[in-house]
C-alpha cells in the first residue's frame, strides 16, 4: 500500500516535468516565459521566483482549503499568491539588483502567472499539502526547464554567449533578433514545432509495430 | 523621467511598445481568443475596458498607499481591484449580451489574470506617471492590445482555407505568426519616442 503510494506521489512528481509540462505541453505562463528568456541567467532565476511561489502558495492553499467557502476560493487564492510574490521581489531586490532590474516588472508580474493559480484552483485545493507541493515541485522544474531551453538558445543566438561566457569567439555575428520580442515567439514556435514532430513520428512508430517500414 | 508629452506615451502604448508584440504581456488571451474575429474584437475592448477602470482606481489606491507608508501592500490592493473590476463587467456583459458572454467563456473572468491590465497599473506606477498620462497610458495600451488581437484574429481566420501541414498546426503555428507580426511591429521602434 505504501509501495503504491509512494508510485503515486512520484508520478504527481514526474507529471509537470514531462507529461503535463507547464511551457512546452500546456503552453501557460507564456508572458514570462518570453519576456525574461533573454538569457540564461535571466531565465533560471525567473524559474527560481517562480517555483518558490508556486510550491509556497500551493501548499498553503491547501492546507487551508477545508476552511475557504467556495465562492471567494479564487480572491483567497490571489491574495495568498500576491503575498508570496511581495515576499520574492523584497528578496531578489535585496539579494541581486542586477537581475531585479533585469527581470523589472516581470516578478511582480508572477501574480498573474496562469500556472500558479491553476494549479491552485485545479490540484491544491482538492489534495492533501504534501502531495500538493509535490506536484508543484515538478511544476516548477518542468517550468524552469522550459525557461532554460529558451533562454539559452536565444541567448547563443542572438548574443554567442551562455550564461555571459563567450562561446564563439570575437568573430561571431549576433543574431540579434532573437533576443528582441520576434525571437521569443519563434524560437517557442521552433520548439514546439520540434516536440509535434517527436510525437507524430512515435505514434507512427506505434500504429505500425517494429516490421513494415524497416524500423 | 524626462516629461513625455500625451502623444507620445499613446504613440508608444499602442504601436511602438504595443502590450502584446514587443511587451510580452496578455499573452494568454492573446493566443486563446484570436481565433475568430468577431470574438477577438469585444475581447479587446472588454478588456481596454478594464485597463482603464484599473488605472483610475491603481491610481488613487498608489496615492494613498504612498501617503500611508504602505508600499509593500501595492500589488495585493491592485489585484483586488482588478478582480473587482472583472466581476463588473462580467455581470455587465450576462446582462446586456449573453451570446457574447458565452463565446468568451473562461478568457472573461481570466481577464483578471491578464498580465497586461496589472502591467498597466505596474509601469504606471514605476514610471511615475501623472493622472493624465496615466490615463492616456492604460486606453493606449488598451487599443494596442486590441489591435493585435484583431490582426492575428484576421491572419487566423485566413489560415482557415490554406492547407498547414499537420505538424505545424495548432500552437506552434499561432507562436510563429506571433513572431512575424512582431517583427513587423519593430518597424515602428523610436516612434513616440
Amino acid at each position: 500500500m505504501s509501495d503504491l503510494a509512494q508510485a503515486r506521489t512520484f508520478d504527481e512528481f514526474l507529471e509537470g516535468i514531462w507529461r503535463q509540462n507547464p511551457v512546452f505541453v500546456m503552453v501557460l505562463g507564456m508572458c514570462p516565459t518570453l519576456a525574461v528568456t533573454v538569457s540564461a541567467v535571466n531565465a533560471l532565476s525567473m524559474g527560481l521566483a517562480t517555483a518558490f511561489v508556486l510550491v509556497c502558495s500551493c501548499g498553503l492553499v491547501s492546507l487551508i482549503r477545508n476552511i475557504v467557502p467556495k465562492e471567494v476560493r479564487i480572491a483567497t487564492y490571489i491574495v495568498i499568491i500576491a503575498t508570496f510574490v511581495t515576499v520574492v521581489d523584497y528578496v531578489i531586490q535585496a539579494v541581486s539588483l542586477a537581475v531585479y532590474e533585469a527581470l523589472g516588472a516581470f516578478i511582480q508580474l508572477i501574480v498573474v502567472n496562469c500556472i500558479i493559480l491553476g494549479r491552485a484552483e485545479a490540484h491544491a485545493s482538492k489534495h492533501p499539502p504534501l502531495t500538493a507541493m509535490v506536484n508543484a515541485l515538478g511544476m516548477s522544474i518542468g517550468f524552469v526547464i522550459g525557461l532554460l531551453a529558451l533562454g539559452t538558445v536565444r541567448e547563443i543566438l542572438g548574443a554567442g554567449t551562455l550564461f555571459g561566457f563567450s562561446l564563439f569567439g570575437a568573430n561571431f555575428q549576433p543574431w540579434v533578433v532573437m533576443v528582441l520580442p520576434p525571437g521569443g515567439f519563434i524560437v517557442l514556435g521552433a520548439w514546439l514545432l520540434l516536440f509535434a514532430a517527436l510525437k507524430r513520428r512515435k505514434e507512427a512508430r506505434l500504429v505500425a509495430p517494429g516490421g513494415g517500414h524497416g524500423a | 523621467m524626462a516629461p513625455e508629452s500625451l502623444g507620445q506615451i499613446f504613440l508608444a502604448a499602442v504601436l511602438a511598445n504595443n502590450f502584446v508584440l514587443a511587451m510580452f504581456l496578455g499573452l494568454c488571451p492573446f493566443l486563446g481568443v484570436s481565433a475568430r474575429l468577431d470574438t477577438a474584437f469585444p475581447m479587446g475592448i472588454a478588456t481596454t475596458f478594464v485597463m482603464l477602470v484599473a488605472s483610475l482606481c491603481a491610481f488613487g489606491l498608489n496615492l494613498l498607499l504612498t501617503l500611508f507608508h504602505l508600499e509593500f501592500l501595492r500589488l495585493i490592493s491592485y489585484i483586488v481591484v482588478i478582480a473587482s473590476a472583472v466581476q463588473l463587467v462580467e455581470m455587465f456583459l450576462k446582462k446586456t449580451s449573453p451570446a457574447l458572454f458565452r463565446a468568451l467563456g473562461i478568457y472573461l473572468p481570466l481577464i483578471t489574470t491578464n498580465c497586461a491590465v496589472l502591467g498597466v497599473a505596474l509601469f504606471q506606477t514605476a514610471r511615475e506617471y501623472s493622472f493624465a498620462q496615466a490615463m492616456v497610458f492604460s486606453f493606449g495600451g488598451g487599443a494596442g492590445f486590441t489591435l493585435a488581437l484583431v490582426l492575428m484574429a484576421s491572419v487566423r481566420e485566413r489560415l482557415q482555407l490554406s492547407s498547414v501541414p499537420g505538424v505545424a498546426q495548432g500552437t506552434a503555428l499561432s507562436l510563429m505568426l506571433a513572431g512575424l507580426l512582431s517583427l513587423a511591429f519593430m518597424g515602428f521602434a523610436g516612434l513616440g519616442g
